[in-house]
């Protein structure tokens, strides 16, 4: 492709701005950065205008699926009488991802003010942040930011002397990738083990302790106080009609300069990769890229020119997930990506689902066998198989998660999975 | 140890740490315990969802969760010893038996595998002489395999006790060592 760069793409930094900025992170610096003047303006707003800002603005759910957040929260019942819940999914874990750890670690003040948003939106007495339970040094920062906003008056009773009172407590996990998934999330909540359940009942009708909930991702919430403050033809200057706004990028794998880059969506995944990231270290050619985290399908170094936008990826046939492409330049054997990519879902899979829990298991052990020179031929049936049993058939997407690596570099790195078997060891290098 | 904890964060509280109390009698019987106890439950509706931050808070105090914590917490939330049994092994961060002073986990996952997350492994568990998931011989080192730590930009990641180590290389294994097991 296109390396030397062809130009330098500017970064877009609305929701990074003060990400390496230390004083931000405390209340005080938060306050001289307009900090909580939102959460004022919230505060004071009728719920559904600020639903219908959030709607206005196009914003989708920066978890991986790319739900309208104001179309997710509209979903929220009015006047039932009962306490609502809003539950910030901290839980990141997909590998690829690496961006609410960034704005935890930098700007909690600023996600904190974006659930407060979003819970007088959607009617809720009580936040649950839910971060994964590795986060220790991020979960430390939240708690001391949190602690400090309890102690200025801007949670709990009486926000901001409003008169509203909503409350916010952080939780933390123990270690499982399936409590990202909102079911699972609030499973977990609940003393539970983090086990998805069927919908429905959706959150909204029937979430966290049988009440209504919206679960939101972390930089979904702290996208929000930026809408509000500017409005949503603000954050469509940037972006597509269907993928508005900025997005972080977290790229990996084999690259020059890895990281996280605020960019408006929509510019071509090439250029994120060669100009921004300045493509593999030692200037090897790229061979294959996912470009949404492991759940995404593969990319050839030809399909790369595409948008960077839900819509751009779709198109290609993978998808935006958690924008977190992972680079594998020539030297990369791909049988053995793939195969460690299965060990994580085989790892990870919760086990209520037999096609989940057997079929991850059977894709990790036929790839580490076609590694270690025993596959066969028939081998490449079975897995092709195996990706029809495990499509659409269980609770959540985990299995569907695994399916669209595996199927996708089957289909685009054929021969080398032949040559593998074949030859009984790997050809890549 | 006896700095404010604000109910808001008590079940938020890092649980993997190097200096522990070691504790050998019940987990919940103390002032601290009680009062952790007390705070937890005073921020759900139901009392079992403090299940998972009293496990973690066992495991902050004991380094691990012994099946007498698992008891003592699933009377403390009208639970059977067998539930919290399930969750506690259904949880990978828990510590079913006790691990070395430091816990060291290598993520070998996508990104970090491409990285040379295997060999990054390969050089703690030779540089601190132990097998995967044993107790080192001075009792210093626990060494495990993590899947993805969250991380991926900055491969090789190592999470030691409640730190994280990024972009480290076999290479700059053994000082890590050295440097942890100075520590005093």
């Amino acid at each position: 492709m296109s390396f030397p760069h062809r130009h330098e793409l500017e970064t877009t930094t609305i929701l990074s701005q003060y990400h390496g900025d230390a004083e931000a992170r405390t209340l005080a610096g938060w306050l001289e950065r307009g900090g909580y003047e939102r959460l004022r303006t919230a505060a004071m707003m009728e719920p559904d205008e600020i639903t219908g800002v959030v709607k206005d603005s196009g914003l989708r759910g920066r978890g991986g699926a790319g739900f309208p957040t104001g179309l997710k929260w509209s979903f929220m019942p009015k006047d039932d009488g009962k306490p609502h819940y809003l539950c910030c999914n901290a839980d990141e874990s997909e590998p690829g991802a690496f961006k609410d750890r960034e704005i935890l670690r930098w700007t909690p003040h600023l996600l904190i003010e974006g659930c407060m948003i979003a819970a007088r939106a959607i009617r809720a007495e009580h936040v649950y942040i839910y971060v994964r339970g590795e986060f220790f040094p991020y979960t430390r920062i939240l708690n001391e930011a949190v602690t400090e906003a309890y102690d200025g008056g801007y949670l709990g009773d009486d926000v901001m002397g409003t008169g509203w009172t909503c409350d916010v407590t952080v939780h933390a996990g123990a270690g499982a990738y399936i409590a990202g998934e909102e079911t699972g999330l609030m499973n977990s909540l609940m003393g539970d083990r983090a086990e998805p359940w069927m919908k429905p009942p959706f959150p909204a009708q029937a979430g966290v302790f049988g009440l209504p909930t919206t679960v939101n991702n972390v930089e979904t919430l702290a996208t929000v106080p930026g809408i509000l403050e500017h409005g949503a033809e603000w954050y469509r200057q940037w972006g597509t009609e269907k993928s508005p706004g900025t997005k972080l990028w977290c790229c990996s794998g084999h690259l020059a300069k890895p990281g996280n880059y605020e960019l408006a969506l929509g510019v071509p995944l090439e250029d994120i990769i060669y100009d921004v990231c300045g493509g593999t270290p030692n200037g090897k050619t790229v061979r294959a890229v996912i470009p949404g985290g492991s759940s995404t399908a593969f990319l050839t170094a030809d399909e790369l020119d595409c948008a960077t936008t839900y819509e751009g990826l779709q198109e290609v046939g993978s998808s935006l997930g958690t924008a977190s492409p992972i680079v594998m330049d020539e030297s990369t054997c791909l049988l053995r990506a793939m195969r460690r990519v299965a060990q994580f879902y085989a790892h990870e899979s919760c086990g209520q689902c037999v096609q989940c829990r057997e079929g991850t298991a059977w894709v990790a052990r036929i790839l580490e066998r076609i590694e270690a020179g025993d596959g066969e031929l028939r081998d490449i049936d079975t897995l092709y198989e195996l990706c029809v049993q495990m499509t659409g058939r269980t609770i959540c997407v985990l299995a569907d998660s695994v399916v669209f690596p595996l199927r996708s570099s089957l289909d685009k790195f054929r021969d080398e999975y032949e040559a593998h078997i074949r030859t009984g060891s790997c050809t890549a290098r | 140890m006896s700095r404010r904890i604000h109910p808001a964060v008590a079940a938020a509280q890092p649980f993997q740490l190097a200096e522990r109390d070691e504790i050998q009698g019940p987990l919940l019987g103390t002032p601290e315990g009680s009062e952790r106890l007390e705070m937890v439950l005073s921020r759900y509706p139901e009392k079992r969802a403090a299940l998972l931050p009293l496990l973690s808070f066992a495991q902050e105090k004991r380094g691990w969760v012994s099946p007498s914590d698992m008891e003592e917490v699933a009377a403390a939330l009208d639970l059977t010893p067998a539930y919290v049994h399930s969750i506690a092994t259904f949880y990978t961060m828990y510590n079913k038996h006790p691990v070395g002073r430091h816990l060291v986990q290598v993520c070998t996952c996508i990104s970090c595998h491409l990285n040379r997350g295997d060999e990054v492994l390969d050089a703690f568990l030779r540089e601190v002489g132990a097998r995967e998931g044993e107790i080192s011989a001075d009792g210093d080192f626990t060494v495990i395999e993590a899947e993805c730590l969250g991380a991926c930009g900055f491969a090789t990641v190592v999470q030691v006790n409640d730190e994280y180590f990024e972009d480290v290389t076999p290479e700059g294994v053994a000082a890590i060592v050295s440097e942890l097991r100075s520590r005093e």
